[in-house]
């Protein structure tokens, strides 16, 4: 596969000649693309290349440079490394063609980058702010920008030792005095505008109806953000006609918190507990995305048992999030908070293992650079023996036996939010939603990481894109979970569990990585730039929770206003990583 | 596929569905008689609820029962002091890489000096951890070169008032007996290098 990609890869330079060029910065990958021939090229590779599927866009302040580089990673949808484009803009006036009308997953990407860089997509057909609020001054992820409270550019800070005499950040910087807001911009008289720029979004169709010939209002509603339903803080303005969706925008960013611009303060070690918290049910998860990232830039690999062990935590993290997922979907079908504890129960069971391991049941903070942070404690792989082999498949059976085929969920599931296979692909969706759309896309297979390709398992798949296929996959997917814990369990070697010694200030060389694991809810991607200091220049997270958001829209029109909630919670969202 | 979904719209699904939760029902009633008294508020209870054999009912009665916590649990890191002839001696030498590792920067240290010299010497005049910022990540106590930063077992810290919450070194301070009671398995291991080290290093000197 590798090969194939470098052999497309020469020829894409001869196909394309005075358009790309290699990049051809030390440890850097991919090319370089004149940013006004971006789109008809792209179109290219879309058509005829096979590169169908955009896995990430984000943009990197070149400050030094002065370079706003936008970065795409495109992706064949049937397998295969991303191929790396970059545009470089001029860093005053960064301004490039929207990539939406080929690749409509693009939109909220290049929504955020725009938030947080201030690179302008033309074309876009709605480009606002998307994380941040309309009264925030400036983009916050440029490197001239400086956050309230604003100490260093880089941690280690100078004031903790050898002269740490506690002062409270606020008692140096008051509340109300660490915002910045826009010229002319006043917070006290300010009135929150009428949203007209979001509610024009949403279509509007008057019509009359036709039996009766009275002609019907529609009209918008908020669902959220202080809603049980939305799984967090997470708002959709609806246009509604009757019962039924006309139009959807959902609104986000309640929750966040620049994870980027605090990842690029901290050092690369520093960040790993960080990353924790951005999707709080699967923290191991992103502590492997991390973690392959770094290891790719410093260019080392962990042991044998540490993969090993990676592999086991990763797996069980997939189970105690489709446990929740199961419960929380179940809450949001009406069947109130009982599924859910029986759900729980189980991922309780697991989390005392994580617990066990790590020292905490979800900010595990457990994968290192080269290894895992502590080898496995005395009695708990008979532990988890006893889960994988002995209760998980009993329980997991149990929920489907008595779920699956109720009446109610099949009637409230069945044909509800369906997404075809060619909308699921254009729309950039990841993991479970993906493939119970029909496409059996699965990182581990497809771009095989740590030891996935020595396991024997399936790409689950489901082929009718609905709710309920959607919730059928999360139970096929545990199976297959169930099926790769069984192998490293019988496989799991001793020895080391970290390469080299542990180093609490890690080297990393300058260059560029993007490291991406199949997490629970999809691709879960880090991109990290480095320039040989101890703190990233750049670190994106393609968020999965996030990106799968982009077609709530489509799934939702012609829908009934109860079938709204169903839906986002059969896409699983985690707001702490869709607002990062 | 409407015909297909009114072939089975019987309520069987719907009757499974309550039956799982009957059974649940009935199960923490058997469990109920089989421990005999001894299902709630004893450590083998405990135990078996968060166990994989546990049926029925599994909700741990909290603040009434507490799960025990595993060795390496953490919440909130604490010093280590020796207590040598009835004087209190920190394990800490003031190195300051609990303080560069820490992901938040809520480490606060300052270096003593010894008055006659300027020279520092190697103990901690203050230090000083906010709890507010903590995350409890343990990167201090995994990387501290001399065992000297360890991570508590004790969760029950709240209090109403922000101010005590920026612990100094009296309040952070415990002795090596409460690491040892609570961390056996890796006071042992520590103990077991360090006593191996100072071998070598007696060895090397003769």
């Amino acid at each position: 596969m590798e090969t194939q990609n470098i052999a497309l890869s020469s020829e894409l330079t001869q196909l394309f000649p005075d358009v790309i060029s290699r990049d051809e910065r030390p440890s850097y990958e991919g090319y370089l693309i004149k940013p006004e021939h971006l789109i008809p090229t792209l179109k290219e590779l879309r058509d005829n290349l096979g590169y169908d599927y955009l896995s990430s866009v984000t943009g990197v302040d070149y400050l030094p440079e002065g370079k706003m580089e936008v970065v795409y990673h495109i992706r064949k949808s049937t397998g295969g490394a991303p191929l790396v484009i970059k545009a470089q803009l001029d860093r005053q006036n960064p301004v490039v063609e929207s990539i939406v009308p080929l690749y409509p997953g693009a939109e909220f990407q290049e929504r955020e980058a725009w938030d947080l860089l201030g690179i302008k997509f033309e074309g876009h057909p709605d480009l606002r702010r998307i994380l941040m609020w309309e009264g925030f001054s400036g983009h916050p992820l440029r490197k001239d920008w400086k956050e309230g409270y604003y100490e260093e550019d880089a941690k280690p800070f100078k004031s903790r030792w050898p002269v740490g005499h506690y002062v409270s950040a606020e008692e140096k910087n008051p509340l109300g005095m660490n915002v910045d807001f826009p010229a002319g911009f006043d917070p006290e008289s300010w009135v929150p505008e009428p949203e007209t720029a979001l509610y024009a979004g949403l279509q509007k169709i008057e019509r009359d109806d036709e039996e009766t010939g009275i002609g019907t209002e529609q009209v918008i509603v908020n669902l959220g953000p202080q809603h049980p339903s939305t799984h967090g803080v997470f708002r959709m303005a609806v246009k509604l006609d009757g019962e039924t969706i006309v139009g959807l925008k959902p609104v986000m960013g309640y929750l966040h918190r620049n994870h980027e611009k605090i990842g690029e303060r901290n050092t690369f070690l520093g960040n790993m507990p960080y990353t924790d918290r951005l999707d709080y049910f699967n923290s191991m998860s992103n502590n492997f995305g991390y973690a392959l990232a770094v290891e790719k830039l410093m260019g080392i690999k962990p042991p044998e048992r540490a993969e090993y062990i990676r592999v086991m935590m990763a797996e069980l993290t997939r189970i105690v999030n489709h446990l929740a997922l199961f419960g929380f979907l179940m809450n949001d079908f009406g069947a109130y908070f009982t599924p859910f504890l029986y759900a729980f129960e189980e991922r309780e069971l697991i989390l005392d293992i994580f617990e066990a391991v790590s020292g905490s049941r979800m900010m595990c903070n457990y994968f290192r650079f080269g290894g895992v942070a502590r080898d496995i404690p005395d009695g708990v792989l008979e532990k988890v023996k006893g889960l994988v082999f002995d209760r998980l498949p009993r329980k997991i059976d149990d929920l489907n036996l008595y779920i699956t085929n109720n009446e109610v969920v099949r009637h409230r599931a069945e044909g509800i939010g369906v997404l075809t296979p060619e909308q699921a692909i254009a729309y950039s969706c990841v993991g479970p939603v993906l493939r119970a759309s029909g496409v059996p896309y699965d990182l581990r297979r497809a771009q095989p990481y740590s030891i996935y390709n020595r396991f024997d398992f399936d790409v689950a798949v489901r082929y009718h894109g609905d709710v309920y296929d959607r919730y059928l996959i999360r139970l096929d997917e545990m199976h297959q979970s169930l099926k790769i814990l069984q192998q490293v369990l019988k496989g799991i070697p001793e020895g080391p569990i970290q390469e080299g010694k542990p180093q609490y200030i890690v080297k990393v060389p300058a260059g560029e990585a993007y490291g991406c694991v199949e997490g629970p809810k999809g691709e879960l991607g880090f991109y990290v730039v480095s320039n040989g200091k101890p703190n990233p220049w750049r670190y994106h997270v393609r968020a999965p929770s996030f990106i799968n958001l982009t077609p709530l829209e489509t799934l939702c029109i012609g829908s009934k206003v109860a079938d709204v909630v169903v839906i986002l919670g059969s896409i699983d969202i985690v707001l702490g990583e869709t607002d990062r | 596929m409407s015909e297909q979904k009114n072939a089975y719209m019987y309520g069987i699904g719907v009757l499974k569905t309550l039956g799982l939760a009957f059974r649940h029902f009935i199960e923490t009633y058997i469990d109920d008689i089989r421990f005999w008294g001894k299902r709630y508020r004893t450590p083998e209870g405990i135990a078996y609820r968060s166990s994989k054999d546990v049926k029925g009912v599994f909700t741990v009665q909290y603040p009434d029962e507490k799960i025990p916590v595993p060795e390496e649990f953490r919440y909130l890191p604490f010093l280590i002091y020796e207590e040598k002839d009835g004087q209190i001696e920190y394990r800490c030498t003031s190195c300051g890489i609990c303080a560069k590792v820490c992901p938040p920067q809520c480490i606060w240290i300052v270096r003593s000096t010894n008055p006659n010299t300027g020279r520092p010497i190697p103990d901690p005049a203050e230090f000083y951890i906010d709890i507010d910022v903590c995350m409890n990540c343990g990167l201090c106590a995994e990387y501290c070169p001399f065992d000297a930063i360890k991570m508590d077992h004790n969760y029950e810290i709240a209090n109403y008032d922000r101010q005590f919450n920026v612990y100094d070194k009296a309040k952070l301070g415990r002795p090596v007996s409460y690491y040892a009671s609570i961390r056996p398995i890796n006071y042992q291991r520590e103990e077991e290098a360090r006593l191996e080290a100072e071998a070598i290093r007696a060895a090397r000197k003769v």
